[in-house]
């Protein structure tokens, strides 16, 4: 009998959205951190209950602007002041106001980029492998199921107790998550 | 949300309060009308123009939401009408003395300056005086009829109770007109009534700057209100930080409109740089007046700008609504620096009166806004998408 690779943890099956809201509040109160919930649709309040914390990405949609508007002004100042100078109707060369239109598209276009790549980058996209998938079951959660997830990673951990608390939420089905 | 639900908030006292300030500064101007009439009437635009915005604002924001819909509205709702009921309570009868100043406040009112400064055919006949005061009763006419129908169905609404979709069909529709007929109205007047300060000067985005100015007023305000409101019944059961977020969304949106349009009609008239619409800009962006334009780019934008950018300032009540002040304040100051160069070109000059007359029409006003905003629940309880918002209401 070929010996089990380590568990990723343990998954719950809930029927309803507000019992596995319940449940990661149960389970976050019981001392688990690293928990996951899965779910067809958004659930409100969901992300606050499993602990999501703020993330890095309004910080680096900020860089990113600020990176567009210098950029984009230089763009155009060095050209026209340093570079390369032509007299445009008597004005003079470091005409700032011709350049605010080009920066602050440029500052637009690089927070955006930032926001959709830094998403994907911080969220860990794209993610080829997951280990829910080894379950069988999972794939009824993009249609009317709702999981709950326990890592094995978790300090409070145990094969046994954690299972013992899970079947405590009134799952409908525990199941172990090969990694 | 502050613990303190049960009392309510004394709208009287703040309302009486307010009238007694508001008397006693309109008292000090009306002394200073005999020894110093044109002065006079340059602080008393200013003070009007400021109260019209924030009147006017919250008609605009409260017909937008009737169309949109949209969580952040029903909140907003009971201050912004409160708001825009002032044009015919109030505004409309404070505009009177407007037509015993004509000739001091236009030079286009004046028979001599008229043929002096040589306008051209259109302007001058276009700004006539009885051309201009049949356009000004037109554009009140056209709000009264509007705020009024709009809050006599409000008020039918919350009567009939909850099943009834019937008026808020109706106001849907009124809206839908309003909003057309606001963008013109709004525009026509405030080309009318400011920009014709300098009749030589003209801008097509000119009447946009002041459809935006006056929404960013009113979000201010409302939000301003709002927050005092949560501390009271029924407010304080209902509303979140998420809330706020919201208003600091809108808040934000105003704010970048605002900065949008304004540098949007700098740039082409700096780039044209002809003669009848540059020295609007050459008093307005040199020297002294140069400072207070910078002053309106670092605090009528770029603070605020990077203030609501911030999760943490929007979800703060308090944070919020100091931004809120901010910018209202600052709608003065944009309003100073719109009108009053048309008398001073060449250096800034601030007379008491126009802190003063603000501060009285300003009196006035918020005594007429309590007294309406008490006259009914400060939720609209029985809007059927409040309900589908909120569940149902107490």
């Amino acid at each position: 009998m070929a010996r089990k690779r380590p568990l990723y943890g343990l998954m719950a099956e809930f029927e309803t959205p507000e019992q596995l809201l319940a449940a990661v509040r149960r389970t976050r109160e019981a001392g688990y951190r690293e928990i996951d919930a899965f779910s067809p649709f958004p659930i409100e309040n969901l992300g606050e209950a499993i602990g999501f914390h703020r993330t890095r990405l309004p910080v680096l949609v900020f860089i990113g602007g600020l990176l567009g508007c210098s950029g984009g002004f230089f763009l155009q100042w060095w050209p026209n002041v340093i570079g390369f100078p032509i007299n445009v109707g008597g004005k003079p060369w470091n005409s700032w106001p011709a350049f605010i239109p080009i920066t602050f598209e440029l500052t637009i276009l690089c927070a955006a980029l930032t926001t959709f790549f830094g998403m994907l980058a911080l969220n860990g996209l794209p993610t080829p492998y997951h280990p829910v998938f080894n379950v069988e079951r999972f794939e009824v959660c993009s249609r009317d199921r709702f999981f709950l997830v326990i890592k094995a990673r978790d300090r409070r951990y145990d094969v046994v107790t954690t299972r013992e608390f899970l079947e405590g939420l009134n799952p409908s089905r525990v199941m172990e998550v090969e990694s | 949300m502050n613990g303190n639900g049960s009392g309510q908030p004394n709208l009287d006292r703040v309302g009486r309060l307010a009238l007694g300030v508001g008397v006693a500064a309109l008292i000090l101007c009306a002394l200073e009308w005999r020894a110093n009439p044109t002065q006079f009437f340059r602080s008393y635009l200013l003070g009007y123009m400021l109260w019209l915005a924030v009147a006017l604002g919250s008609f605009g924001i409260v017909m937008l939401h009737h169309q949109v819909n949209g969580k952040w509205g029903y909140l907003l709702r009971r201050p912004l009408e409160a708001a825009a009921q002032t044009v015919w309570t109030l505004m409309v009868w404070l505009f009177i003395p407007f037509f015993f100043g004509l000739p001091r406040l236009y030079s286009w009112a004046q028979p001599a300056t008229v043929a002096g400064e040589a306008l051209p055919p259109f302007k001058s006949a276009y700004l006539s005086v009885p051309f201009w005061v049949g356009r000004t009763i037109g554009y009140f006419a056209a709000w009264v009829i509007f705020i009024y129908l709009l809050n006599r169905w409000s008020w039918r609404q919350d009567e009939q109770g909850d099943d009834d979709r019937r008026w808020l069909g109706k106001m849907k529709k009124l809206s839908a007109a309003g909003l057309v007929l606001y963008g013109f109205t709004v525009t026509f007047a405030v080309v009318d009534w400011i920009m014709s300060l300098e009749p030589q000067f003209f801008s097509t985005i000119y009447g946009m700057i002041y459809i935006v100015l006056p929404a960013l007023a009113a979000m201010a305000l409302a939000t301003i209100v709002v927050r005092l409101l949560a501390r009271y019944d029924p407010v304080s059961n209902v509303i979140t930080p998420l809330d706020f977020n919201d208003f600091g969304n809108l808040l934000l949106v105003f704010v970048m409109l605002w900065a949008y349009l304004s540098f949007d009609q700098f740039l082409i008239i700096w780039a044209g740089n002809l003669q009848d619409e540059i020295p609007w800009y050459t008093s307005r962006a040199a020297g002294g007046w140069g400072a207070v334009a910078l002053v309106l780019v670092l605090f009528h934008f770029a603070v605020p700008f990077v203030l609501l950018l911030s999760r943490d300032v929007k979800r703060r009540m308090t944070a919020l609504s100091a931004v809120a002040a901010l910018l209202l304040v600052m709608t003065w100051v944009d309003l100073f620096w719109l009108i009053v160069p048309a008398f001073h070109p060449a250096v800034p000059s601030l007379h008491w009166m126009d802190i003063v007359a603000p501060i009285g029409i300003g009196g006035l006003w918020v005594w007429r806004f309590t007294s309406q905003l008490k006259q009914r629940p400060f939720l609209p309880l029985h809007d059927p998408r409040f309900e589908g918002v909120y569940g149902h209401g107490e």
